[in-house]
């Protein structure tokens, strides 16, 4: 016998399987077949270890199948930490729509997204939304997306304007709280809001070309991260663009992994 | 009175208040958050919040942007 893997699943085989035996036997509606990373041919003949992807194009995996496909390229341990976290995203601009699609990919089970804006002609520089999704308020624009990628990540969506009275409410549950505003005060407003009952990873000083680096993740304060240079504000000259937004944008959904983990994210 | 802001050792005298304080260093509290020793503050308990000795202060400002 051989053991190969399929779809991340271990199989025992007989010794000269073939790959079209594989297939008619497993799933014999896959169109696509790939073994060891790289396209394979029905003759192949299998060998101890390989591992198998079958893929029906248009067919959405169940829950356990994308479950292992995903377990199978993060690290030991983290996919069930993952699965049991709420994390909340306050602004779903250039910051938050990136944060909450890094969010979905690594298996964050409940996600609450939170925005009063709809997408315009000029967020696509930045921000992830497609050109048929003008018009829609970002939480569905998002929904959608986020559903395209990860169809069993629960979304609770609100289109609403975070102020000091609603903000604690609006993220009762979540572990973390993003901050993925635009506008300064309301970036200090939503801190000094949620800080004291749960952990927020802000951002500030993301605006320009300035180098890369200077993007740190830093605790500033009891349950608050801010991630940025702290400085490049957006202003006229200096404006928002998609690496350095981005760049911030993964720093934040590095920093909820880290917390969500248990470890400290500086 | 001895202060730490930001990490950073402050000898401050005649400060009896937190908006005391940030006045005489210059601090406006527009974008800003402030937590004394761990504790965040609310902006309208700035002008009552007592200082310390040995207080912890953080400020941290917000640039906009996201």
């Amino acid at each position: 016998m051989i053991a190969v893997r399929l779809n991340e699943r271990l199989l025992e085989l007989p010794e000269g399987t073939t790959l079209a035996q594989l297939r008619a036997q497993e799933m014999p509606d896959a169109d696509v077949a790939i073994r060891n990373g790289h396209p394979a041919n029905d003759e192949d003949v299998l060998a101890d270890g390989d591992c198998i992807t079958l893929i029906q194009r248009g067919r959405t995996p169940s829950a356990d199948e994308l479950e292992a496909l995903l377990v199978a390229r993060h690290t030991p341990g983290v996919h069930e930490k993952m699965k049991t976290a709420t994390v909340g995203v306050a602004g779903l601009g250039g910051l938050g729509s990136a944060v909450a699609i890094a969010l979905a990919r690594v298996g964050v089970g409940q996600l609450v997204l939170v925005d009063f804006d709809v997408v315009e002609p000029s967020n696509l520089n930045r921000q992830q939304y497609f050109i048929d999704q003008l018009g829609l308020p970002k939480v569905e624009a998002l929904s959608q997306t986020l559903q395209r990628i990860n169809p069993y990540v629960t979304l609770e969506t609100k289109q609403l304007r975070l102020d000091e009275n609603n903000a604690q409410a609006t993220f009762a549950g979540c572990d973390v709280v993003v901050e993925c505003f635009d506008d300064a005060e309301a970036k200090a407003m939503l801190a000094r809001t949620l800080a004291p009952h749960l952990p927020v990873v802000a951002a500030s000083g993301v605006a320009g070309d300035e180098p890369a680096d200077q993007i740190r993740t830093r605790k500033v304060a009891y349950n608050l991260y801010v991630v940025g240079d702290q400085t490049s504000a957006v202003e006229p000259g200096r404006g928002l663009m998609a690496p350095r937004v981005g760049v911030a944008a993964h720093h934040q959904a590095n920093a909820v992994l880290r917390l969500l983990l248990g470890k400290e994210p500086v | 009175m001895n202060l730490t802001v930001n990490g950073e050792a402050h000898v401050v005298d005649g400060v009896a208040t937190l908006g005391e304080l940030l006045r005489v260093m210059n601090v406006s509290t527009k974008n800003l958050a402030v937590e004394i020793n761990e504790k965040m503050l609310k902006p309208e308990q700035y002008e009552t919040t007592p200082i310390n000795d040995g207080d912890r202060i953080e400020l941290v400002r917000f640039v906009g942007g996201g």
